[in-house]
């Protein structure tokens, strides 16, 4: 990948990230939904999928909550 | 979002033994503690962060009885959609971010003289060696920041993008919200980017006019 499409895709913003709040509102309905059917949860809630993956430290909070998990 | 017909046995054992009016009570917020406390530790672990030994246990004993303190104020907004266990440990995952973000400054890496312009290719995994390249992309980008985004959005992108401080850290410094923070930088990459393609330097996705 070049310069200007590492730009790119560092730049790249998607209009269903549902930020910061939003996420982790349902992130225990979230966590164990995926943990259980991860490409259900995704398609449940896209925006929250989204947003983990843009978002370091709620990908931190929901990596580690998916760890507590039995 | 679900509404499960009610919690699981464990969950409902929680709920019981939070009111206050249960015999047991203080045994389960004992215990309960007890649980907080095993789960902001795992957690410090789990994050390899730069803090050890009796430093570290104090962060998770300071996010245990915050996390504590959180569940107790909300646990009658607690509505089973998940186990109490999973609902009451993302305080625990909260306080830990906090308390991180705020452990930060006490150890913070000097700032670096100028040159921040310098270090976005790295930010953003540019080939150390692609130098023309690279110089060519910082300048762009810096363009772009001074002339699209407010001197909020320009300052938290420096600090956060450039400088690599921690999201979390500006906002337990500042007393923002995560969420404001996020939406700033969210924002100013939006910004940059429009105006990165309104130039030709980076191509229109579909959908989007040059």
């Amino acid at each position: 990948m070049n310069a200007r499409e590492l730009l790119d895709r560092f730049l790249l913003t998607d209009s269903r990230d549902v930020g910061c709040d939003d996420a982790l509102a349902v992130l225990h309905v979230y966590v164990e939904l995926v943990a259980q059917d991860p490409d259900a949860a995704a398609a449940r809630y896209a925006g929250v999928a989204v947003h983990l993956a843009a978002c370091g430290p709620c990908q931190d909070d929901f990596a580690g909550l998916l760890a507590t998990l039995p | 979002m679900d509404r499960v017909a009610g919690p699981d046995e464990e969950s409902a054992e929680w709920l019981r033994v939070l009111d206050p009016a249960a015999p047991d009570h203080d045994a389960g917020l004992a215990r309960l503690h007890e649980r907080l406390l095993a789960i902001a530790r795992g957690e410090l672990r789990r994050r390899h962060v730069l803090v050890s030994g009796p430093e570290q246990d104090d962060l998770a004993h300071q996010a245990a009885a915050d996390a504590m303190l959180a569940i107790l104020a909300k646990v009658a907004t607690y509505r089973g959609e998940s186990r109490f266990t999973t609902w009451a440990y993302r305080f625990v995952m909260l306080e830990v971010s906090h308390k991180l973000g705020r452990h930060y400054w006490r150890s913070a890496p000097e700032a670096l003289p100028d040159e921040q312009w310098d270090r976005l290719p790295d930010r953003i995994g540019v080939d150390p060696h692609a130098r023309a390249e690279a110089r060519e992309l910082a300048a762009v980008v810096r363009a772009a920041v001074a002339e699209n985004l407010t001197e909020h959005q320009r300052t938290l992108f420096v600090e956060i993008v450039l400088d690599g401080v921690p999201l979390e850290a500006v906002c337990a410094r500042d007393g923002t919200s995560r969420g404001a923070v996020y939406k700033a930088i969210f924002d100013a990459r939006r910004k940059i980017r429009a105006a990165l393609v309104a130039n030709g330097y980076l191509p229109p996705r579909e959908g989007e006019s040059a």
